[in-house]
């Protein structure tokens, strides 16, 4: 047993061997270790969900997750998203000012779609309460949402990563 | 970042994990178990929390445990809260659980871990105070099953190299009629202001109380002046009141006599909703 451990890490479908401190985050290993700067860096207690990543289909704010409780897991980062409905839906309604909360609402909002297709407004609200934007664009990030949901439900299929892939 | 090292080790079972703590220790490593793993990193960034060496406990399967057995429910210490939310078989106990933190948050921290943390909310403890639930631990002299109202003052009593494995509830208290009320300074996102829960059980009510004092707690001299039924709601608040223990959270969160003006009105409501249903 060591303070460093060799790990592989699944990351947005590819296994990344490297070597970590046991005592780094998720978001230290992503950002620092592995060039995956999307997942931002902001409170770093858990509270402000910039961070946020998906783990084996769920949110994880990845500042509350060690690096090496990641092995044998599905790891996905808004690298890994590209295309997608809800990222669409942030550009047409403006979900965003100055951009840096984004990354965490979009994998948030990609993890309810993804495991919450038919969300209440309750649910969306309890899911979204996990990210803060002190821009205050929620009105624009709720709007967001709902139509990806909306759209999703007029098609009577859930909007995922692979159905996007199509 | 954290700014000091510690080893990793996930062990397979109950076993391995104690013996895990014991080489640990003997070797001065001042070790921790951890389920979820938040506190390690918001204290241990903090310099609040040191170790040396990690026990993560989620591969071992009697922790991860959310079943039924005869007329009980047994809930693994290493159960991510949004699970126990998910399945909800324990309806009270949902209800405290989706206050804790937020929804993001509660996909890593645990029941276990919520109930075993240094931050003093530990409000998953409360429905199992109320149920009267029995814990089953491990440690260097095996495993053992005891009340937790025997074993929880104040923090759930462990001794060294001791962790927590599940919680078992009665079937009936799961079900029996609840209150549950939590209340914050800021919005419905800020830190815990105070949190009550009541159950009704056997024609009476019982209350747990998180946020007051810098522990959560069950009060029977409490539940006493509140079940007097001889006298009316606000004198049985007043006198419940007088029975506080101390000493009173007084904080940026709220002051001590604010925190005592808003368990009044909680209490006032508490009794009103539970006695206006049978059980």
């Amino acid at each position: 047993m060591s303070i460093f451990q060799y790990v592989v890490l699944k990351i947005n479908g590819e296994d990344r061997p490297v070597m970590i401190r046991s005592a780094d985050t998720l978001l230290e290993v992503l950002r620092n270790e592995l060039g995956l700067t999307g997942s931002k860096p902001g409170c770093l207690n858990g509270d402000c969900g910039a961070c946020t990543v998906i783990v084996d289909g769920k949110p994880m704010k990845s500042c509350l997750m060690l690096g090496v409780e990641g092995t044998g897991k599905e790891i996905t980062t808004i690298e890994g998203l590209q295309g997608t409905a809800i990222q669409q839906a942030f550009v047409e309604y403006f979900a965003f000012q100055c951009g840096y909360c984004t990354p965490g609402y979009i994998m948030n909002c990609q993890s309810l779609i993804e495991n919450e297709p038919k969300a209440t407004d309750e649910k969306i609200s309890e899911w979204l309460k996990s990210n803060i934007c002190r821009c205050t664009g929620y009105e624009e990030i709720e709007t967001a949402i709902k139509s990806v949901l909306r759209e999703s439900n007029s098609k009577d299929r859930p909007i995922s990563r692979e159905s996007e892939m199509d | 970042m954290i700014p000091f090292e510690f080893e990793y080790i996930k062990p397979n079972t109950l076993e391995e994990a104690v013996t895990l703590y014991e080489r640990l220790d003997s070797e001065g490593k001042e070790p921790v178990y951890i389920s979820g793993g938040t506190e390690i990193i918001t204290l241990g960034r903090l310099n609040v929390l040191y170790t040396g060496a990690v026990i993560d406990l989620k591969s071992i399967p009697e922790c991860h445990v959310m079943t039924r057995e005869n007329d009980r429910l047994v809930l693994g210490g290493c159960c991510p809260l949004t699970e126990v939310e998910n399945a909800n078989p324990f309806p009270l106990l949902t209800s405290a659980s989706k206050e804790v933190a937020d929804h993001t948050a509660r996909t890593k921290i645990t029941l276990g871990g919520n109930i075993c943390a240094n931050i003093f909310y530990r409000e998953a403890v409360l429905p199992f105070l109320l149920a009267e639930s029995t814990v089953t631990i491990m440690g260097p002299d095996g495993k053992k099953t005891l009340p937790i109202n025997d074993l929880f003052d104040q923090t759930l009593q462990l001794n060294k190299g001791e962790f927590l494995v599940h919680i078992t509830t009665d079937i009936s208290s799961t079900k029996a009629p609840f209150f549950h009320m939590k209340r914050r300074k800021q919005w419905t996102t800020g830190y815990p202001l105070i949190t009550v829960s009541g159950m009704k059980k056997d024609g009476d009510i019982r209350i747990a109380i998180s946020g007051l004092c810098p522990f959560p707690f069950r009060s029977e001299r409490i539940e006493s002046c509140i079940n007097d039924r001889f006298n009316s709601v606000e004198e049985r608040v007043s006198s419940a009141l007088q029975q506080l223990p101390g000493p009173i959270l007084n904080d940026t969160e709220g002051s001590d006599q604010f925190r005592i003006f808003t368990l009044k009105n909680i209490l006032s409501d508490l009794v009103k909703t539970l006695e206006g249903v049978d059980h």
